[in-house]
C-alpha cells in the first residue's frame, strides 16, 4: 500500500499568514486572543484575522469585491502551498474543503452576498475555491462539526493510500460571526477570559477563526511527516455533550495506533483538542487515563487561537508538525492547576526536547471524535 | 485480500413515497415536510421520542437508518456511517440566523442551534443503533456516487469497518430526499459507482 506524507503547510490566523510566523509567536507564548465588543452580546474574547492585510494580499492575485472573507482567505492559503510547492494541480489531484459553516454570514442582511443567496451552499464554496485553481476534479467538501479539519487529514491518506490520487491539498476554515457567537453564547459555553484549557479554573472556549492547508502526497521528500495511522469514532451516546467515558476517543485512538503499528509509549506528544469546556476536558483526560497515556507531554493550543471549529485540528495539525521539525514542546498557555479527574502531563513550560511521533486528536458535535498519528521521516 | 462488496439493501424517500429495494412500502399527500416525516414515522412506529426534538435533516437521516438498519440480516458490529448532501443544514441554519437578525426579537436557541450541524444527524443515528464507528458527512452539488463508492470502499477494505451505511439526506425549503443504503459483503447488486448512480436515480 501507498503512503501518504505532508510536505507543505500555510496557517493564516491572528498570529501570522504562515506556518513559520506562527509557530514563533506560539514559541514566545504570545496569544492571538483579545478582546472584542459585540453587537448583541456583550464584550467577548477571540482571536481574529486582519481583514486588512487579507484584502491587501489577496489583490495581488485577484479582485477583493468577488470574493467572500473567507474564499479570500481560502485562496491565499491554498496559493502560499502552490508556490512553496511548485506543485501543479492535475487529474490526478483532489482537494478537501473542510468547513463547519463556510460562508454562513452571507445568511445575514448586512453581508453584501446576502443578496446572492447560492454564496451560503457548501459546494458553491467548494466550487469558487476550485475554480480560481483549476482544479479538476469536484471539490470534496467535509462537514462534519469541530472534527473536521483533522478527519480532512484521514480522508486524504485513506484516498492516497489506495491510489484514488497521488495529492490532495486540503484547506479547512471558519469565520468568527453573529451565527456562531450567538449559538455558543446560548448554549452558555462562551468563557468571560481568554480560554483555560485542563485548568481548574476554566469557565468554557473562545471562539476563533484561522484558515489552515496542507499538501498530502504519495511521493515521500526530504523532511517529510508521515500520516501514520487514523480513526473516526463515534461516541453514540449524546448529541451536544462528550461520551464521560471517552469511549468513541479511545476507540478512535486505538484504531489509528494499530493501523500505525505502534504502541502508545512511543508516542511522544499528544497535541490535545482542549476546549476548555468542562465537560471536553474531562472526558480526554478520561480517555487518555484508559490508554495509560498519562505521562505523555499533552497541550491544547486553544490558549492561542481560541476554538477555530473545523480548522482547529488542521492548524494543530502543522503546529504539531513544527513541533517534530523544531523539537520543541508548546506550553499549554491558559494552563495554571490541574483541573481534571485524571493526572495528564499537561506541558507547562515551552521546552526544546527530542520528538519524533505525536498524536493529533480532536472531538465534537454529534458525538465525532477523530484521531491521527504523524511521524518525522528520518533521511 | 480484496472482499467482493454488495448493496446489501437500499431505500429512497422523495415526493411523498417510501420505497425500499425499489418496491413502493409507503405513500402519503402531506402538506409539508414535517408532516410527511411524521406519518413515515408513525408508519415505521419506532417507538422513539427523541425523533420530536430532532430538524427534518436528522428526522430524515433517522427515519432512512432505521427502514435499512431493520432490515438487515446479517448482524454487523462495525457499521460506517457516511452521509452526504447539497444544503447541509441550511434549513435550520437559517432558522437560527431569524433568531438573530432582528435585535428587537433575539432568541437564539441551543435546541436549534446544535442542529446547524449536518452530522447531528449521523449522531442520531449513531445513538438509536448503538454505532460506535467511523463517519463522515460531507457536500456536493449532486449525489457523488464517484466519492461514495471509493469512500465505503476504502472503509471496508482497510478494516475500518465491516459494513457502511452510505448515502444522500437533503433537505432545502419544500425539497425532502434521501437515498440510503447498507454496503456490505453480502447481496446481490455489486457495490458500484454505476450501480449507486442508477439505484440514485430510480
Amino acid at each position: 500500500m501507498r503512503e501518504a506524507y505532508i510536505t507543505n503547510h500555510n496557517i493564516i490566523s491572528s498570529l501570522g499568514f504562515t506556518s513559520e510566523a506562527n509557530f514563533d509567536q506560539l514559541v514566545k507564548e504570545k496569544s492571538g486572543i483579545k478582546k472584542y465588543q459585540g453587537e448583541n452580546i456583550d464584550s467577548y474574547y477571540s482571536s481574529k484575522v486582519d481583514q486588512e492585510k487579507v484584502n491587501s494580499e489577496f489583490q495581488k492575485i485577484g479582485d477583493i469585491e468577488l470574493y467572500t472573507t473567507l474564499e479570500k482567505m481560502m485562496i491565499l492559503s491554498i496559493n502560499s502551498i502552490l508556490s512553496s510547492s511548485n506543485y501543479k494541480i492535475t487529474k490526478r489531484t483532489g482537494l478537501i474543503l473542510a468547513t463547519t459553516k463556510g460562508n454562513i454570514d452571507t445568511l445575514s442582511p448586512s453581508s453584501k452576498f446576502y443578496i446572492a443567496p447560492k454564496r451560503s451552499y457548501l459546494y458553491e464554496l467548494g466550487n469558487q475555491i476550485s475554480d480560481f485553481f483549476h482544479f479538476k476534479n469536484e471539490t470534496i467538501v467535509l462537514s462534519n462539526a469541530c472534527v473536521s479539519g483533522i478527519l480532512a487529514v484521514a480522508v486524504a491518506q485513506r484516498f492516497i493510500n489506495d491510489g484514488v490520487y497521488d495529492e490532495v491539498i486540503i484547506v479547512s476554515g471558519d469565520l468568527v460571526s453573529e451565527f456562531i457567537l450567538s449559538g455558543f453564547a446560548s448554549f452558555q459555553a462562551i468563557s468571560n477570559e481568554p480560554c483555560k484549557p485542563f485548568s481548574k479554573n476554566r469557565t468554557g472556549i473562545t471562539i476563533g477563526e484561522a484558515v489552515a492547508s496542507v499538501l498530502v502526497t504519495s511521493k515521500k521528500k526530504k523532511n517529510a511527516i508521515q500520516v501514520l495511522g487514523t480513526g473516526s469514532c463515534n461516541d453514540a451516546n449524546h448529541i451536544s455533550g462528550p461520551s464521560r467515558t471517552g469511549e468513541g476517543l479511545v476507540m478512535s485512538i486505538e484504531s489509528a495506533l494499530n493501523e500505525a503499528k505502534i504502541d502508545t509509549n512511543e508516542i511522544d506528544y499528544i497535541s490535545a483538542h482542549g476546549t476548555a469546556t468542562n465537560y471536553n476536558d474531562e472526558m480526554e483526560a478520561v480517555a487518555f487515563g484508559r490508554l495509560k497515556m498519562l505521562e505523555t507531554p499533552i497541550n491544547s493550543l486553544k490558549g492561542y487561537y481560541g476554538h477555530t471549529l473545523a480548522s482547529s485540528g488542521l492548524l494543530e495539525t502543522i503546529i504539531g508538525i513544527k513541533s517534530l521539525e523544531n523539537n520543541t514542546l508548546i506550553s499549554s498557555l491558559g494552563f495554571d492547576e490541574l483541573g481534571v479527574s485524571e493526572n495528564i502531563n499537561v506541558i507547562k513550560k515551552t521546552e526544546k526536547k527530542e520528538l519524533n511521533i505525536f498524536l493529533k486528536t480532536a472531538s465534537g458535535f454529534g458525538g465525532c471524535n477523530t484521531a491521527v498519528i504523524l511521524r518525522k521521516i528520518h533521511d | 485480500m480484496i472482499k467482493k462488496l454488495y448493496i446489501h439493501n437500499y431505500c429512497c424517500l422523495k415526493s411523498n413515497k417510501v420505497s425500499f429495494n425499489g418496491d413502493l412500502i409507503f405513500e402519503e399527500n402531506s402538506e409539508d415536510i414535517k408532516s410527511f416525516l411524521k406519518s413515515v414515522y408513525q408508519f415505521l412506529d419506532p417507538k422513539y421520542s427523541k425523533f420530536f426534538k430532532m430538524d427534518n435533516l436528522s428526522k430524515l437521516a433517522f427515519l432512512s437508518a432505521e427502514i435499512i438498519l431493520k432490515n438487515i440480516t446479517t448482524k454487523n458490529e462495525n457499521i460506517g456511517i457516511i452521509l452526504s448532501n447539497n444544503a447541509s443544514s441550511l434549513d435550520t441554519d437559517r432558522k437560527h440566523q431569524d433568531s438573530i437578525n432582528d435585535k428587537e426579537n433575539y432568541f437564539p436557541s441551543p435546541a436549534v442551534f446544535v442542529y446547524t450541524l449536518p452530522n447531528i444527524g449521523i449522531g442520531e443515528i449513531s445513538i438509536r443503533h448503538q454505532l460506535k464507528s467511523e463517519n463522515g458527512f460531507f457536500v456536493f452539488e449532486k449525489y457523488n456516487a464517484n466519492f461514495h463508492h471509493n469512500y465505503e470502499n476504502i472503509l471496508i477494505q482497510n478494516n475500518k469497518s465491516e459494513a457502511v451505511l452510505g448515502g444522500w439526506v437533503n433537505i432545502d425549503e419544500d425539497s425532502c430526499e434521501a437515498f440510503l443504503y447498507l454496503i456490505s459483503e453480502t447481496g446481490t447488486i455489486e457495490h458500484t459507482e454505476e450501480n449507486l448512480n442508477q439505484l440514485y436515480n430510480n
